[in-house]
């Protein structure tokens, strides 16, 4: 059993006939080529396969292709190309924000849309004050962060990164 | 993945008649349904997605409430202006529960909605009376963990794993439901869970083709609102035990408190009598002990969840020395 679905991914649009099964990160990966999008615990568990679904972040492995008709996607392939990196990709870059690498496209994705959330006021459950207001501190960071796992345990570069992306892109 | 058909929702009529046929499952946000069918917990014949229907809006109500729309995100609810201004607990408690990835996706209907994290719920070569009836709870003498102390039976002891509902139980919430000949009718929280019983795999009041619309709140209650939540680490994990708080203070006495709790039972937990001791009554540990006592006299645990019961008690009386101290 299949659906006609129309997906814009990365300013491109895409028309696919999909199994109803099949997620938006199989889509990604086996359908469209867009292999940049990892799987890693395919339970929602991990975050490697972070993507933005208009805008925001969401993990692909947990949400269906056909349901996503008219959406626009942005994945790791969207943020910046090799020669045109993004604020966020130069930072993990300078401050090693990967050891294998199987993470970090999800990281990236996660941490770029988490500052929009932070710009937005968006609080956390570690912000002592519900205002939103608070600055962008390593535990806030730390806990915006908790959906995406590092097996390497790159934290320490990740959080460094983040935060050089956040004082660019003015926070 | 089992095969399934698909089919969107244009109106709540619409969803209310597809969800009517046996078989079919309502999808919203999807982060617990999906998961659960890739390991043919859940074999659906029929998704009904409803996430096109007008059910996003967070909306004032005439008694000075507040309704939130069954597809409201999380997210949105959480960072809404005036539940971090009126109703902080609800806040807290959303921000307390998964990640930033699925509060994004996960929504104020499903988030109620969600099925328990016990394994061997999730384990489909393990007997389980909520999966299939009769079969059998290994949990009872098995990894029994994070299951649950109270509102058990000898057939299931699974926790209802939400923060949201632990927030919305304290705060007197009550669920708008739409069936399928349109009618609408109103569900207090409370209300809207069963304990297993003999019959674990019915979870809720509601009827096949049953729709969530709403969630409405009362208004807001004045006080100290305080939600803590205690896990095996500091972010992304379900609670073992959870404390939703709202409590005012006057002239050195508890003037009025609710208080519900999460990862003790089947259901998000409520004891009115624990309030009415504590209500009226000056603060001390022996009025805390007092409260815990009550709420923990038919607490059962076993084997490896015992530590609750102790860990429930100390939560509890952290929660109430915070709410009475701070709000004076």
């Amino acid at each position: 059993m299949t659906r006609s679905t129309s997906l814009t991914i990365n300013g491109e649009t895409h028309v696919v006939d999909v199994d109803h099964r099949t997620t938006l990160l199989d889509l990604l990966r086996h359908h469209l080529d867009l292999t940049g999008t990892k799987k890693g615990c395919d339970h929602g568990q991990c975050g490697a396969c972070t993507i933005l679904v208009n805008d925001r972040r969401i993990n692909a492995c947990l949400t269906l292709a056909c349901m996503h008709d008219g959406d626009d996607i942005t994945t790791i392939e969207g943020l910046g190309t090799p020669d045109d990196l993004s604020a966020m990709q130069k930072a993990f870059i300078k401050h090693d924000g990967f050891q294998c690498g199987y993470c970090t496209a999800g990281q990236i994705c996660s941490a770029t849309a988490m500052l929009k959330e932070a710009k937005a006021g968006w609080p956390s459950n570690v912000s002592s004050s519900l205002d939103g207001k608070g600055a962008l501190s390593n535990e806030e960071i730390s806990e915006r962060m908790s959906g995406n796992l590092c097996r390497c345990s790159a934290y320490t570069g990740i959080v460094n990164a983040i935060r050089e992306a956040a004082g660019e892109t003015g926070q | 993945m089992k095969q399934f058909d698909y089919s969107r929702a244009t109106s709540t009529s619409d969803a209310t008649r597809a969800a009517s046929v046996h078989g079919s499952a309502i999808i919203a946000g999807g982060t617990n349904l999906i998961d659960l069918m890739k390991l043919e917990v859940m074999s659906p014949d029929v998704l009904v997605d409803i996430n096109r229907l007008d059910l996003h809006q967070i909306t004032p109500t005439q008694d000075g409430g507040l309704r939130i729309g069954a597809l409201v995100t999380n997210s949105d609810l959480a960072a809404h202006e005036t539940v971090r201004r009126d109703y902080e607990v609800l806040s807290r408690a959303l921000l307390a529960g998964a990640s930033g990835q699925l509060r994004n996706k996960a929504t104020t209907g499903g988030n109620l909605l969600q099925r328990t994290r016990c394994a061997y719920f999730y384990d489909t070569a393990m007997p389980c009376n909520k999966r299939e009836p009769g079969s059998g709870c290994h949990a009872r003498d098995g990894f029994n963990r994070i299951l649950a102390i109270l509102g058990t039976s000898e057939h299931c002891i699974a926790t209802h794993p939400s923060d949201m509902a632990v927030a919305m139980m304290a705060l007197d919430a009550v669920v708008e439901v739409e069936n399928t000949t349109g009618d609408t009718r109103k569900i207090a929280l409370d209300d809207l869970y069963c304990l297993p019983g003999s019959t674990p795999d019915v979870e809720t009041v509601l009827q096949r083709g049953d729709l969530i619309t709403a969630v409405l709140l009362p208004q807001p209650k004045a006080g100290l609102h305080v939600y803590r939540k205690v896990r095996d680490r500091s972010s992304y994990a379900f609670a073992l035990v959870s404390v939703a708080a709202v409590a005012q203070m006057d002239a050195g006495k508890i003037a009025q408190i609710s208080l519900a709790f999460g990862g003790l039972a089947p259901k998000p937990w409520r004891n009115q009598q624990v309030e009415a001791a504590l209500t009226g009554q000056a603060p001390s540990e022996a009025l805390f002990d007092q409260a815990a006592d009550i709420l923990l006299a038919e607490a059962q645990g076993f084997g490896a969840n015992d530590f609750k019961i102790p860990l429930s008690r100390r939560t509890l009386k952290a929660v109430l020395r915070t709410v009475t101290e701070t709000s004076q």
